[in-house]
């Protein structure tokens, strides 16, 4: 579902991704572990092009992100285009990022109303379902600046299912929540991947990733110093930088 | 509910009746204030100079409610224009093109740098300058070619300087307001497949509308009166048509006085629709609904705070 070859990225001067190199299977779930400023979070919005990157191939469903080659030539995306195919990913950050003035349920619908003109009353029934279905079916006509952290990350959850992603991309959803909060969101996100979605999740959730994931890639410095399988590099990791991490999360 | 052992009674202690500080400073100062108040209402009510029964007089007359109507719509036309200038060039002012940037730049600095009634003479007399337009195909042949001096009525003179110069400030109030927005929202919208435009329109702009309506607000009361600036180009307006009455017959002073109340009540309207539109806007941002207007202003007046106790923000608790 996602191939990234050699992924560089820089901002100025400054190299943030030094050849990332990976792949996301479909219905596979992908944990991003490694230190803050290691480059984990910029590679997951190179994902859906909200950053351009500067050298490598990145696709995803066999698509480029952002470009289209013609011959060997790359040619850059019209926006319109770049909007369609982020539609097809769903995106969920650190900081929720909900819409403050729209209530829960304008929040989940705002999306398929606006972008795909899904017709009013089916879009807020399939929301009224989405927000049932992280465990929010009360809280429809609630602000964001009425619910929990835990809460509104679900909400955040449920609008980018509504736009019915093939690929969800979490941006560590429970690092700004409380600690009795992270569980809830968890929970949402597991049976996510029970549903067979693929996703790939930047989480310092070390018991998340054992559990859930499929495979699991730490990054450090810009590059993927050990992938595989979450026991494989979990349990007995063969780069002295992954053990040098891990002992200090673990 | 109280548990077995431990009563109400002794649950609560007795409230607190302490001897409050004196304080002699603010007696004096609320003596001074009296003092003045009552000197400058004497001689408002006294004063025969203020002539009341000709405010009266004229306060309905016909040409006053003309100029009335007049400076309403000065306002109202010109503010439309002020706005939607404004949100343009803010959007090109925050565009990543640097032509489009400049542009917006350069209008803000030349409309921002000059007297609005130098900017009010200029269109008045722009035929001097351009005294034939041309639309067409641009530095090619031209298909009609209005006369401006029949064009560029006083009214429409006064309309494009007041309105072009409004655009200048909005657009510095409604960048304030964009730029106050996080920028996860964008990134939030963009992610569901939203397009710049529609981030913007949908998500960034309906948040900015917070920090924008105050300013707004403020501009749209000043923009009433700078309206007054277009009697200079004798459009007859409320300041123009009193001038018009008092020219002949020498009533000045009862003239002014008439054309400030109206002014003054026109404000008070605008301070009422201000109050409502930021509590539309706010919409989201408070966990309670603000309490409506009536509501706030009776409670206002009718409590005030007792001694060392400080003003506490309207809808709060109050026993």
């Amino acid at each position: 579902m996602v191939k990234a070859e050699a992924v560089h990225k820089r901002f100025g001067r400054n190299e943030v991704l030094k050849g990332i190199t990976l792949e996301v299977a479909a219905g596979e779930v992908m944990c991003l572990l490694g230190p803050s400023g290691s480059g984990k979070s910029t590679f997951l919005r190179c994902i859906n092009h909200l950053e351009k990157i500067n050298a490598g191939r990145l696709s995803v469903d066999g698509e480029l992100v952002g470009y289209r080659q013609l011959g060997d030539k790359l040619h850059e995306l019209r926006e319109a285009d770049v909007a369609r195919r982020r539609a097809q990913i769903g995106m969920v950050f650190q900081h929720f990022n909900l819409f403050p003035h729209m209530t829960a349920i304008e929040n989940v619908t705002c999306a398929p109303l606006k972008v795909k003109g899904a017709p009013r009353e089916k879009a807020r029934a399939r929301g009224a379902e989405l927000l049932a279905k992280v465990g929010l079916p009360d809280k429809l006509e609630h602000y964001p600046a009425q619910l929990s952290g835990g809460q509104q990350q679900r909400v955040a959850i449920a609008r980018a299912l509504a736009m019915e992603p093939k690929l969800m991309l979490f941006d560590e959803p429970t690092s700004a929540l409380d600690p009795e909060l992270v569980d809830e969101v968890l929970q949402a996100m597991k049976e996510l991947a029970r549903d067979g979605m693929t996703m790939v999740v930047v989480t310092h959730e070390m018991g998340f990733a054992r559990e859930v994931a499929d495979a699991v890639a730490f990054i450090d410095d810009g590059v993927v110093v050990e992938s595989g399988t979450p026991a494989a590099v979990l349990g007995e990791p063969r780069e002295e930088r992954t053990r040098a991490f891990l002992s200090k999360v673990l | 509910m109280a548990s077995a052992e431990v009563t109400e009674h002794e649950a609560r202690p007795e409230e607190i009746r302490a001897v409050p500080v004196r304080r002699p400073g603010r007696w004096i100062a609320a003596a001074i204030v009296l003092v003045i108040a009552v000197a400058v209402g004497r001689s408002v009510v006294t004063d025969p100079h203020f002539e009341w029964s000709v405010v009266g007089h004229y306060l309905f007359d016909t040409r006053i409610l003309e100029g009335l109507v007049l400076t309403i719509e000065l306002t109202a036309i010109a503010m439309a224009i002020g706005i939607v200038l404004g949100v343009v060039l803010a959007v090109m002012r925050l565009s990543p093109n640097p032509l489009l940037s400049g542009a917006s730049w350069v209008y803000i600095w030349f409309f921002r740098s000059t007297p609005v009634l130098v900017q009010l003479f200029f269109w008045y007399y722009i035929s001097a300058l351009y005294p034939k337009l041309g639309l067409g195909i641009p530095f090619g042949p031209a298909f009609v070619h209005p006369n401006v001096n029949t064009l560029i009525t006083a009214f429409r003179a006064a309309i494009l300087g007041l309105g072009l110069n409004e655009g200048a400030y909005m657009a510095e109030i409604v960048r304030a307001g964009i730029i106050s927005v996080d920028e996860g929202q964008t990134d939030a919208a963009q992610s569901l497949g939203m397009t710049r435009t529609q981030a913007m329109r949908h998500i960034v702009l309906p948040q900015a509308m917070r920090v924008i309506i105050p300013p707004t607000g403020n501009e749209t009361i000043s923009m009433l009166k700078t309206t007054s600036l277009a009697s200079a180009i004798s459009v007859a307006e409320l300041v123009f048509a009193a001038e018009g009455i008092y020219s002949a017959n020498f009533k000045t002073i009862p003239l002014l006085i008439v054309v400030s109340i109206w002014y003054a009540a026109c404000t008070s309207v605008l301070y009422v629709g201000q109050y409502y539109l930021e509590r539309y806007y706010a919409r989201g941002r408070s966990r309670e609904q603000a309490e409506a207007l009536p509501g706030r202003v009776i409670r206002g007046l009718f409590s005030f705070p007792q001694r060392g106790e400080h003003f506490r923000p309207a809808g709060g608790e109050r026993r």
